[in-house]
């Protein structure tokens, strides 16, 4: 079986210079569950890729085996054409080859989190600095400099000197987006990035996520927001039971769904 | 003349202090570094380093720390080869050194405990932020899980603190005359236990009384994130009360 799959990525040709990401036949088992049955995904610079599915679909494990918070099974990925070196561990599991490589690609991959996930302990100025001078090595004045513009973009300049837990549910996603953007990321990542925030909010961080989509940043965004999947992104991606149920473009995927699955789901969210 | 007598077994206990804070500190410090080490061995995943820690922590908080004493300044000058040992025997025959060896031994097994708990306490998402960001191991420990279990360990390890500073008492029994080996003296000099341990109780209370407010002070400055946001906070007595 895997002799296959490594000799099915030989034959592949190369991905090309657009490409951002490129992940080929991932599969994740927890346990005897197997949540991602060999997921393919192509994603070209620019492009805003929502990944919909229900619950238990594998939509979140998909993006945290890409950037190895969990580590896949099987299959590749690729980013930025770089290919992340795997190998076997003592008990026949798969895991990086060099964790160097890896956090190097980490910090292309600025990820947003559904619980924001923001460090408690530093204020949103040195939430947005941290990584910035200790991971990317940049000078402190200019990553202070770069991260107040970024708070002045996502409208909570004022709130720079907060405490995480002193703001909002929606202050803080977008201080998280901020935070991620201060790396200057090549691809960024949002898992659930609206699931935890209050009806009222969800506006303020869908409206900052569109703007980033129309200056053309690269997102993989797994979401249960139709209304972002179908206006902003320029590609949708329907996970059903771990695998890649339908792909498509949004526009002709919500008028005419191609699966009978994708079809169900979206009549539940029409309900 | 109670006045007086009060006053010259304050002063005489006083005189005794310097002894029971050098007790204090070096065990306390020898305490940390055993417990630091304990933690990350008990921390590093190998089977052996946890079954080792967990037997540590079992004997040492096991056990009252007067056994441990007497165990290392009695019983261990019992075998040869400890006292024909150069290093072993200058340590173990001097019942200070004894003294802050018991006690940084005891102390280390409820620190280790105390650290476990707070790192295990540290929120996983935030340590995955710090993975996802692309820290290295080394600076997902120094930005994110030290300073969030640091804060998370005070509050207990203060109170373990000032189990030792009641610990101390215990060096008497050994010979040494720090305050409560001073009180005693005077006691039994003077057959008038009633003031000189007040007198002893008294300089015990206002020592764990400025450890406690030390610890509050230092507990406060670290926790800004848990105080209410800033507008609000002039409202707010700035330190909480304590004791």
């Amino acid at each position: 079986m895997s002799a296959n799959v490594a000799a099915a990525a030989k034959a592949a040709p190369p991905p090309g210079d657009k490409s951002a990401i490129s992940v080929r036949d991932m599969r994740k088992c927890f346990g005897d569950h197997e949540v991602l049955k060999g997921i393919s995904l192509e994603a070209h610079k620019g492009d805003v890729i929502s990944i919909l599915g229900s619950s238990g679909s594998g939509k979140s494990t998909m993006l945290r085996c890409i950037n190895l918070l969990e580590t896949p099974d099987s299959g590749e990925v690729r980013v930025d054409g770089e290919l992340i070196k795997m190998k076997q561990s003592r008990d026949g599991r798969q895991m990086p080859a060099d964790i160097r490589q890896v956090e190097r690609i980490r910090a292309n991959l600025a990820m947003v989190f559904q619980s924001f996930n923001l460090w408690s302990h530093m204020t949103v100025l040195e939430n947005l600095v941290a990584a910035p001078t200790h991971v990317l090595k940049r000078p402190r004045a200019e990553c202070l400099e770069q991260a107040e513009a970024l708070l002045k973009r996502v409208g909570i300049w004022e709130r720079r000197n907060y405490y995480p837990p002193h703001m909002s549910g929606g202050q803080q996603q977008r201080a998280a987006i901020a935070r991620a953007l201060a790396m200057n990321p090549k691809v960024m990542l949002f898992d659930e990035p609206t699931s935890a925030l209050d009806p009222e909010l969800v506006g303020e961080v869908l409206r900052v996520m569109r703007s980033l989509a129309e200056e053309g940043r690269t997102m993989l965004v797994v979401t249960h927001e139709m209304g972002f999947a179908r206006d902003v992104s320029s590609k949708v991606m329907f996970l059903h039971k771990g695998e890649v149920d339908s792909v498509g473009e949004p526009k002709e995927m919500f008028a005419k769904p191609p699966t009978p699955q994708f079809k169900q789901f979206i009549a539940n969210f029409n309900k | 003349m109670a006045f007086d007598f009060y006053v010259s077994t304050m002063w005489s206990v006083l005189k005794a202090l310097p002894l029971t804070l050098e007790i204090w500190f070096f065990g306390i410090a020898f305490g940390l570094v055993i417990a630091t080490g304990l933690t990350w061995l008990r921390a590093s995943g190998s089977k052996l380093g946890e079954y080792f820690t967990r037997a540590y922590v079992f004997i040492f908080r096991g056990s009252p720390l007067l056994v441990q004493l007497y165990l290392i300044y009695f019983g261990l000058s019992q075998f040869d080869f400890v006292r024909h040992s150069p290093i072993l025997w200058p340590i173990l025959r001097d019942p200070m050194y004894c003294t802050i060896v018991a006690m940084a031994l005891n102390t280390a097994a409820y620190e280790s405990e105390i650290f476990r708990g707070a790192l295990r306490a540290v929120p996983v998402g935030q340590i995955e932020a710090a993975k996802a960001f692309g820290m290295s191991a080394f600076t997902r420990f120094r930005l994110v899980t030290l300073p969030i279990a640091l804060r998370l360990a005070l509050p207990a390890y203060s109170t373990e603190i000032i189990l030792m500073t009641k610990a101390t008492a215990l060096a008497s029994v050994v010979t040494i005359m720090e305050m409560m080996g001073t009180a005693q003296k005077i006691q039994h000099d003077t057959f008038r236990p009633i003031e000189v341990l007040t007198c002893a109780g008294v300089i015990y209370l206002l020592l764990n009384l400025s450890i406690a407010r030390l610890f509050a002070w230092v507990e406060y400055r670290l926790s800004p994130h848990l105080r209410p946001p800033p507008e609000q906070s002039q409202q707010i007595r700035p330190v909480p009360e304590v004791l």
